[in-house]
């Protein structure tokens, strides 16, 4: 066991763990967080996804102690009903998730993708979110979410 | 626990309404459980109330899965009461607050589920307007209802809320003594008429997107009760696996975690989730070996062609079908087509938490049919089933009879062994390899044509595994694996089905057979509801024979289907789709490797068809639906933006079921075990554009919608390839590497 110190969602936290737990652990259970979710605890989903520093990583295989000192980001940090992201604002419009449990890996995968590349194309989208799942079949809600989205952040 | 602060007003909801009889609620909040009555279908209370505040709750005994069920069913009472639909919540799934209405079940949410809550919003509105006449001195007749207030023609009003917010109408309807999906009532009320509707047939938005997109209320993964422990249930290496030894001291290391085993269950709990995790895959287990199981994969439909048939049923036998097929000058046109085992695979392996306590216990659960899980939790742990409630929270998707409905067991099971509320959620290959499975089986098709060109017979027989050889619900712990584990064996219910529509040859048969389950007890490879059971399956097979049928008379698929199709409103579906595509009769022997395909099919009074455009890549052998067209006709729409997003789900759902999914396995175990080995539709795949027709026929009570479309796709895409290629695929999956073998072999 040893302590990290990261800061999540604009708070600085500490958490007493094995440097080896995932960091979905810490933000679940220590940190008492509700998202992200456990989907497959194999970086094959993107259920768990946060920010690191800006960049989207799968935090269920992330090792906790990888986020010492750096900055994590939820989508629950990403934005609020008040002042939404525009991802989320264009999910809401669009009413893209069913079950939507699948959601962290798609908002913030798409969140960081379309600060570096705002205007990417269809395909460019659709590699950019490779990897992802969606078990209810969102797919096309998705792209249009994130191209309403980009009209918006144009 | 924390707050469920979206669900507050659920737990409290009996402290909001007290006796009709009885004094204001202010002066009644302590006797609020004395007051309410109980919570059984003959009572108008136990379907609707209306608050101090005016606000309507519905209680409703099914679930919204995320297809707009909720906000469908806040409509319908809204029009039936007259108030505003913002102000009618629905309160799902709670055994504590709903009557049991069979939970969510063959997309009859609104076509069975909504008919009490219809009715019963109609009687409290001929409750509230008598009463009103009474108050306001004016006959009821000459009274009307804007938004939850009853006007004079002289413009005198009188609120609902004042007339019995936050009391109970303590009014008896008439049950009609069922219990599930068939539970209704009769009410001395007549409810409206289609015309007189206002809030049905328009769009509202669902109440359950912006706390998931926001991240700010929980599933039932986020469940957490004060002094819980993790669980892990660790599931045998091998089918019908017994356990001979466990060695506790391999996880002595691990602070806090222990072992539960009964029989052949064993479990680990911990206080930490991560220590829970971390000693399930270091426990030592010493399993019994028990080789060979299962058949080779390349031989399972084999196998089921030649296992001997358990069960056979002939729901469609007209004409006589010996003579027809001997008639001479006929020419028989046969096939068979095969569908693997198939997984939920839901985003996010089930999830439970139970606190079972000495004489009572609380189970929150994601499955879809939480009141049967207090059935089958109350017979598991020995207590009167009014002794459990079992609270529907959402969960990482449900189609069906996924792993949910275990881990609601597991968690009551481990809760009553360990003594503190437990929490259980699986691991990924708990969700792929170990939920019960769509069933695996061959189709056999067979007519015969005449000198004319016309099919003058028709055979279409199903072999395969039992749909449901464990129960869809989770009422009797028989159907559970912990049950199972530790010694109640399997009933096996034994029961498939036949393709649906009404093609009017005149001597025909629509047969199905099941037969045995490779393993009785404990088996990742059991059966059970899947979205649109035995659907795709057998339509994969039915809708496929009906284009080979065209083509053995060289007529164009629609044409064909619109000879042969009795019913209009089966036609019309066809024709919509076709159109709606831009359907042209063509050569069919020019090979492009771009095609289109249609395929048609009912479920339970709703028509669908589907035109799928697909692309095929040589190189590769993947197949691409670039553009997918369905048209709907189930009866009245209720809401149809949310019914055209339910059905674009079902394409891409029924996409990935017949391009991609199949259940792997070995000799010995499902092989199938996370993402990898069980791959799915991913994004480069989704089809650039879903056009979806609807069809509303107000006349026509409003049918099924969660899951017809489901069982059109994979023939609409598996037609198209032939379009395209020239090549009949008839095993599903079509994945890249079959198709590709299939090209190089044509």
């Amino acid at each position: 066991m040893a302590s990290f110190r990261f800061t999540v969602d604009g708070k600085r936290v500490s958490v007493n763990a094995e440097p080896e737990m995932p960091l979905l652990y810490a933000l679940r259970n220590d940190l008492g967080l509700d998202n992200p979710h456990f989907g497959c605890g194999l970086a094959q989903c993107g259920a768990c996804t946060v920010h690191l520093d800006g960049e989207p990583v799968r935090s269920c295989v992330l090792p906790v102690s990888a986020a010492s000192g750096k900055t994590v980001t939820t989508i629950n940090g990403l934005g609020t009903p008040e002042k939404p992201h525009p991802l989320q604002a264009a999910y809401v419009e669009e009413q893209v998730p069913q079950c939507g449990y699948c959601i962290s890996g798609w908002v913030m995968t798409a969140a960081a993708y379309l600060k570096k590349n705002p205007k990417a194309s269809d395909a460019q989208l659709r590699d950019a979110l490779a990897g992802l799942k969606c078990r209810c079949g969102t797919h096309v809600a998705i792209l249009r979410a994130i191209k309403r989205a980009q009209t918006s952040l144009a | 626990m924390t707050t469920l602060t979206r669900r507050e007003f659920l737990k409290t909801s009996g402290a909001l309404v007290v006796s009709f009889a009885a004094p204001p609620v202010t002066e009644a909040l302590a006797q609020v459980s004395a007051g309410r009555p109980p919570l059984v279908p003959t009572e108008l209370d136990s379907w609707v109330a209306v608050l101090p505040d005016g606000r309507v709750q519905a209680f409703f005994g099914k679930m919204d899965m995320g297809q707009s069920l909720e906000v469908a069913i806040a409509q319908i009472v809204a029009d039936e009461l007259d108030v505003a639909c913002d102000k009618v919540d629905v309160l799902m799934g709670d055994t504590g607050t709903s009557c049991n209405q069979g939970g969510a079940s063959g997309s009859l949410g609104i076509s069975h589920g909504a008919r009490p809550l219809r009715g019963a919003a109609a009687e409290a509105r001929r409750l509230l307007l008598e009463s009103g006449s009474r108050r306001l001195g004016v006959p009821a007749e000459q009274l009307r209802v804007e938004d939850g207030t009853i006007l004079s023609q002289d413009g005198r009003k009188v609120s609902y809320s004042d007339l019995v917010g936050g009391k109970y109408f303590h009014h008896q309807v008439e049950w009609n003594k069922q219990v599930g999906n068939f539970m209704d009532i009769k009410v001395q009320a007549k409810p409206k008429t289609p015309q007189e509707y206002r809030v049905v047939g328009k769009s509202f938005a669902r109440r359950d997107v912006a706390w998931k997109v926001y991240g700010t209320d929980q599933f039932v993964t986020d469940v957490r009760v004060k002094g819980m422990l993790h669980a892990r249930v660790i599931r045998p290496p091998r089918a019908a696996c017994k356990i001979r030894g466990v060695d506790e001291a391999s996880i002595k290391s691990i602070r806090g975690a222990r072992v539960v085993r009964e029989k052949d269950f064993v479990a680990v709990v911990a206080p930490r989730e991560w220590d829970a995790v971390r000693a399930a895959q270091r426990l030592k287990v010493d399993w019994h070996a028990l080789d060979g199981a299962f058949p080779a994969m390349d031989q399972l439909h084999e196998h089921i062609r030649g296992a001997k048939v358990v069960k056979r049923e002939e729901p469609v036998k007209k004409g006589d079908l010996a003579a027809a097929f001997s008639a001479p000058g006929v020419r028989i046109v046969e096939a068979q087509y095969e569908w693997p085992f198939q997984s939920h695979a839901s985003m996010g392996p089930g999830c439970a938490v139970a606190d079972a306590r000495a004489d009572r216990c609380t189970v929150w659960t994601g499955s879809q049919k939480p009141h049967f899980v207090r059935d089958g939790v109350a017979r598991l742990l020995g207590m009167a089933p009014e002794k459990v409630r079992a609270i529907w929270v959402a969960g990482p998707g449900s189609y069906g009879r996924n792993d949910a409905g275990d881990a609601a067991l597991d968690a009551a099971f481990l809760s009553k062994a360990t003594g503190k509320p437990v929490r259980v959620q699986g691991m990924r290959a708990d969700g792929t390899a170990w939920d019960p499975k769509g069933p695996a089986c061959v189709h056999r098709a067979r007519a015969a044509i005449d000198a004319s060109g016309k099919v003058i017979a028709y055979e279409f027989v199903s072999k395969g595994f039992s749909r449901q050889h464990i129960a869809t619900n989770e009422s009797d712990p028989a159907d559970s694996l912990v049950g199972q584990a530790t010694g109640i064996p399997a009933k096996g219910t034994q029961i498939f089905g036949v393709p649906a529509e009404s093609y009017g040859f005149e001597n025909k048969l629509l047969a199905w057979e099941t037969i045995a389950p490779l393993v009785e007890n404990c088996s990742p490879l059991r059966t059970a509801h899947m979205r649109d059971p035995v659907g795709p399956e057998i339509h994969f097979g039915a809708e496929q024979f009906i284009d080979e049928l065209a083509a053995a008379v060289g007529e164009d698929p629609v044409a064909f289907r619109l000879r042969y199709l009795a019913e209009a409103r089966h036609q019309a579906v066809v024709k919509a789709a076709a159109e709606k595509a831009g359907w042209q009769a063509r050569n069919s022997s020019e090979r492009t490797m771009k095609g289109r395909g249609i395929a048609f099919a009912e479920r339970n009074g709703t028509a669908v068809a589907a035109v799928a455009e697909v692309e095929v890549e040589r190189s590769t052998g993947r197949v691409w639906a670039r553009r997918v067209v369905v048209a709907h006709d189930c009866g009245l729409v209720i809401n149809p933006q949310g019914l055209r997003y339910t059905i674009e789900g079902n394409v891409v759902q029924g996409l990935s079921r017949v391009l991609f999914e199949q259940v792997l396995f070995d000799r010995n175990a499902v092989t199938s075990v996370d993402w990898a080995s069980y791959p799915i539709l991913e994004m480069q795949d989704a089809p650039a554009a879903i056009d979806v027709v609807l069809i509303n026929r107000p006349e026509v009570a409003s049918s099924g919608a969660g899951e017809p479309t489901m069982r059109v796709i994979p023939a609409a895409v598996a037609n198209a390839v032939f379009d395209a290629t020239g090549v009949r695929l008839r095993k599903a999956p079509l994945n890249a590497e079959r198709v590709k073998a299939a090209l190089s072999r044509a």
